[in-house]
Protein backbone atom coordinates (compact mmCIF):
# COMPACT_ATOMS: atom_id res chain seq x y z
CA UNK A 1 0.00 0.00 0.00
CA UNK A 2 1.00 3.60 -0.35
CA UNK A 3 3.28 4.64 2.39
CA UNK A 4 2.93 8.26 3.34
CA UNK A 5 6.54 8.30 4.51
CA UNK A 6 8.27 9.18 1.23
CA UNK A 7 6.48 11.71 -0.90
CA UNK A 8 7.75 12.62 -4.30
CA UNK A 9 7.08 16.30 -4.32
CA UNK A 10 9.65 18.25 -6.27
CA UNK A 11 12.30 17.23 -3.79
CA UNK A 12 10.67 19.10 -0.93
CA UNK A 13 10.22 15.97 1.12
CA UNK A 14 13.62 14.45 0.50
CA UNK A 15 14.95 13.41 3.88
CA UNK A 16 17.30 16.33 4.34
CA UNK A 17 18.78 19.16 2.37
CA UNK A 18 21.85 17.48 0.92
CA UNK A 19 22.30 19.82 -2.03
CA UNK A 20 25.96 20.31 -1.06
CA UNK A 21 26.57 16.57 -1.07
CA UNK A 22 24.39 15.78 -4.08
CA UNK A 23 26.13 14.01 -6.93
CA UNK A 24 26.74 16.05 -10.05
CA UNK A 25 25.30 13.64 -12.57
CA UNK A 26 23.24 10.49 -12.64
CA UNK A 27 22.62 8.61 -15.86
CA UNK A 28 20.12 5.78 -15.98
CA UNK A 29 19.19 3.42 -18.78
CA UNK A 30 15.68 1.96 -18.50
CA UNK A 31 15.34 -1.26 -20.46
CA UNK A 32 11.78 -2.55 -20.68
CA UNK A 33 9.46 -3.56 -23.50
CA UNK A 34 6.46 -1.96 -21.76
CA UNK A 35 5.97 1.73 -22.46
CA UNK A 36 3.99 2.15 -19.26
CA UNK A 37 6.92 0.92 -17.15
CA UNK A 38 9.46 3.06 -19.01
CA UNK A 39 7.25 6.11 -18.61
CA UNK A 40 6.66 5.65 -14.89
CA UNK A 41 10.32 4.95 -14.11
CA UNK A 42 11.47 7.92 -16.17
CA UNK A 43 9.05 10.22 -14.40
CA UNK A 44 10.02 8.90 -10.99
CA UNK A 45 13.71 9.49 -11.70
CA UNK A 46 13.11 13.02 -12.94
CA UNK A 47 11.03 13.93 -9.89
CA UNK A 48 13.38 12.49 -7.29
CA UNK A 49 16.23 14.78 -8.32
CA UNK A 50 18.91 12.50 -6.95
CA UNK A 51 21.63 14.43 -8.73
CA UNK A 52 22.12 17.98 -9.99
CA UNK A 53 21.72 16.53 -13.46
CA UNK A 54 19.68 13.39 -14.05
CA UNK A 55 19.74 11.88 -17.52
CA UNK A 56 17.57 8.97 -18.51
CA UNK A 57 17.50 6.96 -21.66
CA UNK A 58 15.25 4.08 -22.60
CA UNK A 59 15.51 0.89 -24.61
CA UNK A 60 12.72 -1.51 -25.50
CA UNK A 61 14.77 -4.70 -25.38
CA UNK A 62 18.19 -6.08 -24.52
CA UNK A 63 19.56 -5.63 -28.02
CA UNK A 64 18.79 -1.92 -28.02
CA UNK A 65 20.56 -1.66 -24.67
CA UNK A 66 23.63 -3.37 -26.14
CA UNK A 67 23.56 -1.16 -29.23
CA UNK A 68 23.60 1.93 -27.04
CA UNK A 69 26.73 0.69 -25.32
CA UNK A 70 28.36 -0.27 -28.61
CA UNK A 71 27.78 3.26 -29.84
CA UNK A 72 29.67 4.63 -26.88
CA UNK A 73 26.98 5.40 -24.30
CA UNK A 74 27.55 4.58 -20.67
CA UNK A 75 25.32 4.73 -17.63
CA UNK A 76 25.59 4.74 -13.87
CA UNK A 77 22.58 2.47 -13.46
CA UNK A 78 20.83 0.13 -15.87
CA UNK A 79 17.30 -0.93 -14.92
CA UNK A 80 16.85 -4.19 -16.79
CA UNK A 81 13.58 -6.01 -17.34
CA UNK A 82 13.75 -9.78 -17.68
CA UNK A 83 11.14 -10.78 -20.23
CA UNK A 84 11.59 -8.86 -23.45
CA UNK A 85 11.37 -9.75 -27.13
CA UNK A 86 14.45 -10.05 -29.37
CA UNK A 87 16.87 -10.19 -26.46
CA UNK A 88 15.80 -10.76 -22.87
CA UNK A 89 17.33 -9.34 -19.73
CA UNK A 90 19.44 -12.37 -18.90
CA UNK A 91 21.16 -12.46 -22.26
CA UNK A 92 21.60 -8.70 -22.35
CA UNK A 93 23.16 -8.69 -18.88
CA UNK A 94 25.59 -11.47 -19.85
CA UNK A 95 26.60 -9.56 -22.97
CA UNK A 96 27.05 -6.30 -21.07
CA UNK A 97 29.25 -7.96 -18.47
CA UNK A 98 31.25 -9.68 -21.21
CA UNK A 99 31.81 -6.16 -22.62
CA UNK A 100 33.15 -5.18 -19.18
CA UNK A 101 30.34 -2.72 -18.62
CA UNK A 102 30.75 -1.54 -15.04
CA UNK A 103 27.34 0.03 -14.57
CA UNK A 104 25.17 -1.08 -11.69
CA UNK A 105 22.77 -3.44 -13.43
CA UNK A 106 19.51 -3.85 -11.55
CA UNK A 107 17.01 -6.46 -12.63
CA UNK A 108 13.46 -5.12 -12.43
CA UNK A 109 10.91 -7.85 -12.91
CA UNK A 110 7.54 -9.13 -11.78
CA UNK A 111 8.65 -12.72 -12.43
CA UNK A 112 8.35 -14.85 -9.32
CA UNK A 113 11.33 -16.66 -7.85
CA UNK A 114 12.44 -19.61 -9.95
CA UNK A 115 14.98 -20.84 -12.46
CA UNK A 116 14.51 -17.85 -14.78
CA UNK A 117 15.11 -15.40 -12.01
CA UNK A 118 18.15 -17.30 -10.73
CA UNK A 119 19.65 -17.32 -14.20
CA UNK A 120 18.97 -13.58 -14.40
CA UNK A 121 20.89 -12.95 -11.17
CA UNK A 122 23.74 -15.21 -12.24
CA UNK A 123 24.06 -13.33 -15.52
CA UNK A 124 25.68 -10.51 -13.56
CA UNK A 125 23.04 -8.41 -11.86
CA UNK A 126 23.99 -6.33 -8.87
CA UNK A 127 20.47 -6.58 -7.54
CA UNK A 128 17.01 -7.75 -8.54
CA UNK A 129 13.92 -5.80 -7.51
CA UNK A 130 10.20 -6.18 -8.15
CA UNK A 131 8.36 -3.97 -10.62
CA UNK A 132 7.48 -1.08 -10.25
CA UNK A 133 10.35 0.58 -8.45
CA UNK A 134 9.44 2.91 -5.61
CA UNK A 135 11.08 6.18 -4.63
CA UNK A 136 12.72 4.49 -1.62
CA UNK A 137 14.19 1.70 -3.73
CA UNK A 138 15.65 4.12 -6.27
CA UNK A 139 17.15 6.29 -3.53
CA UNK A 140 18.69 3.19 -2.00
CA UNK A 141 20.28 2.26 -5.35
CA UNK A 142 21.87 5.69 -5.66
CA UNK A 143 23.12 5.48 -2.07
CA UNK A 144 24.74 2.13 -2.90
CA UNK A 145 26.27 3.73 -5.98
CA UNK A 146 27.76 6.46 -3.82
CA UNK A 147 29.15 3.98 -1.29
CA UNK A 148 30.81 1.94 -4.02
CA UNK A 149 32.48 4.96 -5.66
CA UNK B 1 -12.54 -18.81 -4.52
CA UNK B 2 -13.31 -16.45 -7.34
CA UNK B 3 -15.93 -14.61 -5.33
CA UNK B 4 -13.82 -14.22 -2.21
CA UNK B 5 -11.22 -12.23 -4.06
CA UNK B 6 -13.65 -9.83 -5.61
CA UNK B 7 -15.60 -8.59 -2.63
CA UNK B 8 -12.95 -7.05 -0.45
CA UNK B 9 -14.31 -3.99 1.20
CA UNK B 10 -11.56 -2.20 3.03
CA UNK B 11 -11.92 -0.08 6.06
CA UNK B 12 -9.53 2.76 5.57
CA UNK B 13 -9.18 6.41 6.25
CA UNK B 14 -8.18 9.01 3.77
CA UNK B 15 -6.86 12.47 3.99
CA UNK B 16 -7.41 14.89 1.16
CA UNK B 17 -4.74 17.55 1.15
CA UNK B 18 -6.03 20.55 -0.66
CA UNK B 19 -7.72 23.76 0.34
CA UNK B 20 -11.45 23.30 0.26
CA UNK B 21 -13.99 26.03 0.08
CA UNK B 22 -15.25 27.02 3.54
CA UNK B 23 -18.52 28.74 4.38
CA UNK B 24 -16.54 31.98 4.64
CA UNK B 25 -15.26 31.86 1.08
CA UNK B 26 -16.60 34.72 -1.04
CA UNK B 27 -19.39 33.62 -3.33
CA UNK B 28 -18.56 35.91 -6.20
CA UNK B 29 -18.30 34.23 -9.58
CA UNK B 30 -14.87 33.30 -10.84
CA UNK B 31 -13.75 33.66 -14.43
CA UNK B 32 -15.33 30.33 -15.31
CA UNK B 33 -18.67 31.57 -14.04
CA UNK B 34 -18.77 29.15 -11.12
CA UNK B 35 -18.89 30.07 -7.49
CA UNK B 36 -16.39 29.03 -4.88
CA UNK B 37 -19.08 26.90 -3.26
CA UNK B 38 -19.74 25.05 -6.52
CA UNK B 39 -16.04 24.32 -6.93
CA UNK B 40 -16.01 23.10 -3.33
CA UNK B 41 -18.90 20.77 -4.04
CA UNK B 42 -17.11 19.43 -7.08
CA UNK B 43 -14.00 18.81 -5.04
CA UNK B 44 -15.95 17.00 -2.37
CA UNK B 45 -17.69 14.87 -4.99
CA UNK B 46 -14.34 13.97 -6.51
CA UNK B 47 -12.87 13.07 -3.13
CA UNK B 48 -15.86 10.91 -2.23
CA UNK B 49 -15.77 9.14 -5.57
CA UNK B 50 -12.03 8.52 -5.30
CA UNK B 51 -12.47 7.19 -1.77
CA UNK B 52 -15.14 4.80 -2.99
CA UNK B 53 -12.73 3.36 -5.57
CA UNK B 54 -10.38 2.39 -2.76
CA UNK B 55 -13.11 1.22 -0.41
CA UNK B 56 -14.55 -1.06 -3.09
CA UNK B 57 -11.13 -2.45 -3.90
CA UNK B 58 -10.92 -1.11 -7.44
CA UNK B 59 -7.72 0.78 -6.67
CA UNK B 60 -4.83 0.34 -4.29
CA UNK B 61 -1.94 2.49 -3.11
CA UNK B 62 -0.01 2.13 -6.36
CA UNK B 63 -2.51 4.53 -7.94
CA UNK B 64 -1.63 7.15 -5.34
CA UNK B 65 2.06 6.68 -6.23
CA UNK B 66 1.16 7.47 -9.83
CA UNK B 67 -0.76 10.58 -8.81
CA UNK B 68 2.26 11.81 -6.88
CA UNK B 69 4.26 11.75 -10.10
CA UNK B 70 1.88 14.19 -11.80
CA UNK B 71 2.89 17.83 -11.76
CA UNK B 72 2.65 21.07 -13.74
CA UNK B 73 5.27 19.88 -16.22
CA UNK B 74 3.16 16.80 -16.96
CA UNK B 75 -0.41 17.56 -15.84
CA UNK B 76 -1.91 14.63 -17.79
CA UNK B 77 0.56 12.03 -16.58
CA UNK B 78 -1.99 9.81 -14.83
CA UNK B 79 -4.42 9.92 -17.75
CA UNK B 80 -1.59 9.04 -20.14
CA UNK B 81 -0.38 6.10 -18.08
CA UNK B 82 -3.88 4.75 -17.45
CA UNK B 83 -4.70 5.12 -21.16
CA UNK B 84 -1.60 3.10 -22.00
CA UNK B 85 -2.79 0.41 -19.64
CA UNK B 86 -6.20 0.22 -21.29
CA UNK B 87 -4.75 0.13 -24.79
CA UNK B 88 -2.29 -2.63 -23.98
CA UNK B 89 -4.78 -4.60 -21.93
CA UNK B 90 -7.50 -4.63 -24.60
CA UNK B 91 -5.00 -6.28 -26.90
CA UNK B 92 -3.99 -8.76 -24.22
CA UNK B 93 -7.61 -9.69 -23.57
CA UNK B 94 -8.13 -10.28 -27.29
CA UNK B 95 -5.01 -12.43 -27.40
CA UNK B 96 -6.24 -14.39 -24.40
CA UNK B 97 -9.64 -14.96 -25.96
CA UNK B 98 -8.01 -16.28 -29.13
CA UNK B 99 -5.53 -18.43 -27.20
CA UNK B 100 -8.29 -20.12 -25.22
CA UNK B 101 -10.29 -20.82 -28.37
CA UNK B 102 -7.53 -22.92 -29.89
CA UNK B 103 -8.04 -26.65 -30.31
CA UNK B 104 -4.89 -27.33 -28.32
CA UNK B 105 -4.61 -24.59 -25.78
CA UNK B 106 -1.06 -23.50 -25.07
CA UNK B 107 -1.40 -22.83 -21.33
CA UNK B 108 2.13 -21.48 -21.11
CA UNK B 109 1.28 -18.83 -23.64
CA UNK B 110 -1.99 -18.06 -21.86
CA UNK B 111 -0.10 -17.78 -18.59
CA UNK B 112 2.42 -15.42 -20.15
CA UNK B 113 -0.37 -13.09 -21.28
CA UNK B 114 -2.04 -13.21 -17.87
CA UNK B 115 1.28 -12.54 -16.18
CA UNK B 116 1.72 -9.45 -18.32
CA UNK B 117 -1.79 -8.24 -17.56
CA UNK B 118 -1.24 -8.86 -13.88
CA UNK B 119 1.93 -6.79 -14.01
CA UNK B 120 0.44 -3.84 -15.83
CA UNK B 121 -2.74 -3.76 -13.74
CA UNK B 122 -0.57 -3.80 -10.64
CA UNK B 123 1.45 -0.90 -12.07
CA UNK B 124 -1.56 1.40 -12.13
CA UNK B 125 -3.11 0.09 -8.93
CA UNK B 126 -6.04 -1.74 -10.58
CA UNK B 127 -6.29 -4.14 -7.68
CA UNK B 128 -9.35 -6.16 -8.66
CA UNK B 129 -8.00 -6.82 -12.14
CA UNK B 130 -4.70 -7.88 -10.60
CA UNK B 131 -6.43 -10.22 -8.15
CA UNK B 132 -8.47 -11.76 -10.95
CA UNK B 133 -5.22 -12.44 -12.81
CA UNK B 134 -3.75 -14.18 -9.76
CA UNK B 135 -6.63 -16.65 -9.75
CA UNK B 136 -6.39 -17.03 -13.52
CA UNK B 137 -2.72 -18.01 -13.30
CA UNK B 138 -3.56 -20.77 -10.85
CA UNK B 139 -5.90 -22.34 -13.38
CA UNK B 140 -3.27 -21.94 -16.10
CA UNK B 141 -0.83 -23.87 -13.97
CA UNK B 142 -3.43 -26.61 -13.50
CA UNK B 143 -4.15 -26.51 -17.25
CA UNK B 144 -7.80 -26.27 -16.31
CA UNK B 145 -9.53 -24.94 -19.42
CA UNK B 146 -12.92 -24.46 -17.83
CA UNK B 147 -11.38 -22.57 -14.95
CA UNK B 148 -9.40 -20.43 -17.37
CA UNK B 149 -12.49 -19.58 -19.39
CA UNK B 150 -14.35 -18.51 -16.24
CA UNK B 151 -11.37 -16.47 -15.15
CA UNK B 152 -11.14 -14.76 -18.49
CA UNK B 153 -14.74 -13.62 -18.12
CA UNK B 154 -14.02 -12.42 -14.60
CA UNK B 155 -10.93 -10.51 -15.71
CA UNK B 156 -12.86 -8.89 -18.55
CA UNK B 157 -15.63 -7.91 -16.18
CA UNK B 158 -13.23 -6.33 -13.72
CA UNK B 159 -11.34 -4.64 -16.53
CA UNK B 160 -14.43 -2.96 -17.96
CA UNK B 161 -15.68 -2.04 -14.50
CA UNK B 162 -12.44 -0.27 -13.60
CA UNK B 163 -12.28 1.34 -17.03
CA UNK B 164 -15.71 2.80 -16.42
CA UNK B 165 -14.63 4.02 -13.00
CA UNK B 166 -11.55 5.72 -14.42
CA UNK B 167 -13.62 7.42 -17.10
CA UNK B 168 -15.86 8.85 -14.41
CA UNK B 169 -12.88 9.87 -12.29
CA UNK B 170 -11.17 11.71 -15.13
CA UNK B 171 -14.42 13.39 -16.15
CA UNK B 172 -14.90 14.69 -12.61
CA UNK B 173 -11.30 15.93 -12.57
CA UNK B 174 -11.70 17.69 -15.91
CA UNK B 175 -14.91 19.36 -14.79
CA UNK B 176 -13.27 20.53 -11.58
CA UNK B 177 -10.24 21.97 -13.38
CA UNK B 178 -12.47 23.62 -15.99
CA UNK B 179 -14.39 25.27 -13.15
CA UNK B 180 -11.15 26.69 -11.76
CA UNK B 181 -10.63 24.19 -8.97
CA UNK B 182 -7.59 22.10 -8.13
CA UNK B 183 -7.46 18.34 -7.82
CA UNK B 184 -6.92 17.29 -4.20
CA UNK B 185 -4.14 14.79 -3.50
CA UNK B 186 -5.15 11.76 -1.52
CA UNK B 187 -3.17 9.88 1.07
CA UNK B 188 -4.16 6.69 2.77
CA UNK B 189 -3.59 7.40 6.44
CA UNK B 190 -4.66 4.08 7.94
CA UNK B 191 -6.37 0.78 7.33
Amino acid sequence: MASPSTRIDDGRDVDSDNSGLMREKLSVLIVDDELLVRKVHEKLLSKLKLAKQVQTQTATNGKEALDLHLSGSSFDIILMDLQMPIMDGTEATKELRAMRVESMIVGVTSVDAGADKEAFMEAGLDKCLPKLLTADKIKSLVETLEKNK
Amino acid sequence: MLESLFSTPKICQFKATSSFVTPHTPLSLNRQGTTGMEVGQMQRRLVEFTKSLFMEGFLDGQFLQLQQLQDESNPDFVVEVVSLFFQDSEKLLNDLTLALEQQNVDFKRVDAHVHQLKGSSSSIGAQRVKNACVVFRNFCEEQNLEGCMRCLQQVKQEFYLVKNKFETLFTLEQQLVAAGGSIPTMEITSF
